[in-house]
């Protein structure tokens, strides 16, 4: 699935595009998800804009406009609409966009739950006292586990602020270092969010089984 | 042959492809016209199609409106509702089956088997006499052959629902081009006239099925953003609860239990149906019976009828919700409702779609037609005859592999623009290991055993190696039907690796063969009604063209003998028209032919001098 150095139809160099310059057939798809959508990789990316390439590319590449092609064609248009769904899902959304590009970097991700971040140990610590108080008895209950939920909820924001921020700032300059802090936050809100999954499961438990 | 005094346009190069809606309790079919898509009626002028088969002790294939009428007096040789059976292992429906008529062979845990009339059958074989019956329909409809066609499935169906409706559709002599989810088709209908803009939800209730998918349109492009439903809630289950109530009173007023009666529960069925549709534009309604000469009446009114579905209708909030969180939307970002399938009309549903939208649902369409409509226009885009559209859909439920200790990893989740894929490498657990067993699931749940089982993989004849050294690449692909394909690659030596499928429901691929190739014998019938059909279309033409002809002032020119041979080959042609021989009246067309060959050539003369006359003027 590696992009051929020329075009699997004519033979002219095909060089980094969807169609063949020459005789505009499809090329098999290139797997990145930057490059397949014309895109310089970039942590900060406008949602609007991604969104209007990625129907452009729809519209161009789906398997519905290539039913009377040959069978290499449909099985590049079938293989290049799955990649730029992919792609699309990833890099619409902020956080998967980051944990991508840093793969690409080559910084892998720490694996998850194999250290609590220190900064979130007291939240944890209260969140389970609520979490206890709330199964113990939901009524009274209630209002700590409100609070916790509140305070998850401006951890998760701080966390996308802050990540906004250092998107703006390695897009900039391209300082490695700046993918470690963005390593570093996305770790705590992949944390943060665990906690809130936690929580609603209480919540929701708790709704379907009324006493 | 050639027919001289007609003039040819000549058809559209591309045969037609149509879009069919396979329904539970109705099916239809419909193509796109120039004006927009159209219901392709059946020659008596019907529009539905019931699903319904009867196999004669002959092993005669009955299908549709006289299969209806059968099902009341031979029921354990009539199968409806066959879409609820489509993908499922007889251990799934063991409860569902007591309330149908017909007999299941215990035969494989995969595959269900019907006994009708000696015979067995599958669904797909079932749903494939169905799809045969539509297309012969169209076939008669358009004077031609029909071998494409686009198929719909509730936007809930698992893999093995979707392969099993494809393969009803190859064993039918149909290439399926395309399985569109329902709730998605009755979209494209809608918003192919006006320029429609925004969020729209709908809301498919049929006869077995509920959908909720949320679109967003944009600039002809038709985005799913969400989808969710249940594939086992629709008219049926309030069908069966009215009949629970009606047996009851039965047992209490006759004495008799008459549940066992499957004659019985047959008229009894029709009588609550026909109730339940009454009451949807009247208040106030009586269950009609009469059975060995007794007569039993129930008065059923509006408010009752609504108590005893309301658990129903609730049923299907849960999975407009569900749809809505995960499509990232509050109900207020819906701009439009549209409602779709039969169990729509009914009063108390609209008022549930009102007040969990709040909207008012659209129904212009008939919520009946619009699904097979809109298979029509996915019909049309996949032609080329409407490149502006295009149809964005998802796959409903999440694809997993089982890992240890029967957890499941999610590969593609739910709610993934399809087409779709995923990556994950393999490799051995123990030293000189030859193959590796993949179990692909889908669904919600965190344990392999809580979810569906799509099929087992097996990568084959790898190359001894010590353990956790081989680096196996597998890709799984869900295609723009929503059905998965695996193939696997060796990361060490770049080889494409053998993968063998063993779908843990369903079909394999060469008993689809065997079955097409069953139905090409049993189709030799069909054959030859088809060239007398065709015959017959043929002579119709001629026929009117010569009715035609002997108006026209050139007839008169002709000499009394050749007036008499014209005459006597027309009426030979009359004569031989409703005989069951092809070749019969092919001959006679063509004996017509050749005795209108000279007439033909004066009305041309004619015609070519007024044109040069008018030229002049």
């Amino acid at each position: 699935m590696d992009a051929p150095e020329s075009c699997w139809h004519c033979g002219q160099p095909a060089a980094d595009s969807l169609f063949c310059a020459y005789c505009n057939r499809l090329q098999p798809p290139a797997p990145d998800y930057f490059r397949f959508f014309g895109l310089e990789p970039r942590l900060a990316l406008d949602p609007e804009d991604l969104q209007r390439r990625y129907y452009e590319l729809s519209r161009k590449l789906h398997p519905d406009r290539f039913l009377a092609a040959t069978a290499a064609e449909r099985q590049y248009s079938l293989e290049g609409t799955a990649i730029l769904n992919d792609a699309y899902r990833v890099l619409r959304d902020p956080v998967a966009r980051a944990e991508y590009l840093l793969r690409r970097e080559g910084l892998e991700e720490v694996s998850p739950g194999r250290r609590t971040p220190p900064e979130l140990l007291r939240e944890i610590f209260e969140l389970n006292e609520a979490l206890e108080a709330f199964r113990e008895d939901p009524r009274a209950g209630r209002a700590q586990l409100d609070r916790a939920r509140e305070r998850l909820r401006a951890l998760r924001q701080q966390a996308d602020a802050e990540l906004a921020r250092l998107f703006r700032l390695w897009d900039e300059r391209r300082e490695r270092g700046r993918l470690e802090e963005v390593r570093g936050v996305l770790e705590r809100r992949r944390y943060v969010s665990k906690l809130e999954t936690q929580l609603e499961e209480a919540l929701s438990d708790v709704g379907a089984h009324p006493d | 042959m050639s027919a001289p005094i007609q003039i040819d346009f000549g058809e559209a190069a591309r045969p037609p492809v149509i879009g069919i809606d396979l329904g539970t309790t109705n099916s239809l079919a419909a193509f796109m016209d120039l004006t927009g898509p159209r219901i392709i009626p059946d020659p008596a002028g019907e529009r539905l199609t019931p699903s319904v088969v009867h196999c004669s002790a002959a092993g005669e294939i009955t299908v549709g409106h006289a299969a209806r009428r059968l099902l009341v007096e031979q029921p354990e040789r009539t199968v409806y509702s066959v879409k609820r059976l489509m993908g499922k292992g007889p251990a799934d429906v063991e409860g569902e089956l007591r309330l149908f008529p017909f007999r299941v062979v215990p035969d494989s845990p995969s595959v269900i088997r019907l006994e009708l009339g000696g015979r067995q059958f599958t669904p797909p074989e079932i749903s494939a006499f169905i799809l045969g019956r539509l297309r012969r329909n169209a076939e008669a409809f358009f004077g031609r052959e029909v071998t494409q066609a686009v198929i719909t499935v509730p936007a809930y169906f698992n893999d093995a629902q979707r392969q099993a409706t494809k393969d009803a559709g190859r064993i039918a002599g149909l290439e399926v081009l395309r399985l569109v989810n329902e709730p998605t088709a009755a979209a494209l209908a809608y918003g192919l006239d006006k320029r429609k803009e925004g969020i729209v939800a709908v809301y498919d209730l049929g006869g077995g099925t509920f959908d909720i998918s949320i679109l967003r349109l944009h600039e002809g492009i038709f985005e799913v953003l969400a989808t969710n439903g249940d594939t086992h809630l629709g008219g049926d289950d309030m069908d069966n609860l009215l009949l629970a109530i009606a047996l009851e009173d039965l047992a209490s007023e006759w004495d008799r239990d008459l549940s066992q009666d499957r004659v019985a529960v047959q008229l009894l069925r029709r009588a609550v149906i026909a109730a339940k549709e009454r009451l949807s534009f009247v208040p106030v309604t009586t269950i009609e019976f009469d059975y060995q000469g007794r007569g039993y009446r129930r008065e059923l009114t509006r408010p009752h009828f609504e108590q005893l579905i309301a658990g129903i209708v609730e049923r299907t909030l849960g999975p407009c919700r569900n749809a809505l969180r995960d499509a990232q939307l509050k109900v207020e970002q819906i701009d439009e409702v549209v409602l779709v399938g039969g169990s729509t009309r009914i009063p108390l549903v609209r008022q549930a779609v009102r007040n969990l939208f709040r909207a008012e649902p659209h129904a212009e369409l008939n919520p009946e037609e619009v699904v097979a409509l809109g298979a029509a226009v996915q019909a049309g885009i996949l032609a080329g005859s409407l490149q502006d559209k295009l149809l964005l859909d998802v796959t409903p439920l999440s694809l997993g592999i089982e890992t240890m200790g029967g957890v499941v990893e999610k590969l593609i989740h739910r709610n993934s623009t399809i087409p779709a894929s995923a990556t994950q490498v393999f490799t051995t657990a123990v030293e000189g290991q030859r193959n590796v067993l993949i179990h692909v699931v889908q669904g919600e749940r965190e344990l392999a055993r809580d979810c569906r089982s799509l099929a087992r993989f097996e990568l084959k004849d790898l190359d001894p190696l010590p353990a956790g050294m081989a680096r196996i690449e597998v890709r799984f692909l869900i295609d723009a039907n929503g059905i998965l394909s695996v193939s696997a690659r060796d990361l060490r030596t770049g080889r494409q690796q053998s993968v063998k499928v063993k779908p843990s429901y369903g079909l394999t691929d060469e008993q689809v063969e065997a079955m097409i190739l069953e139905s090409y014998q049993h189709a030799q019938q069909d054959v030859r009604e088809r060239q007398v059909r065709e015959a017959r279309l043929e002579a119709d033409r001629i026929l009117a063209a010569v009715e035609k002809a002997r108006l026209d002032e050139a007839y008169l020119e002709l000499s009394d003998a050749e007036r008499e041979a014209v005459e006597q080959a027309l009426n030979e042609l009359l004569m031989v028209y409703h005989a069951d021989d092809h070749l019969l009246i092919r001959a006679h067309i063509e004996k017509l032919n050749r005795v209108t060959a000279r007439l033909a050539e004066r009305m041309m003369n004619r015609a070519v001098r007024a044109a040069l006359e008018g030229t002049k003027l």
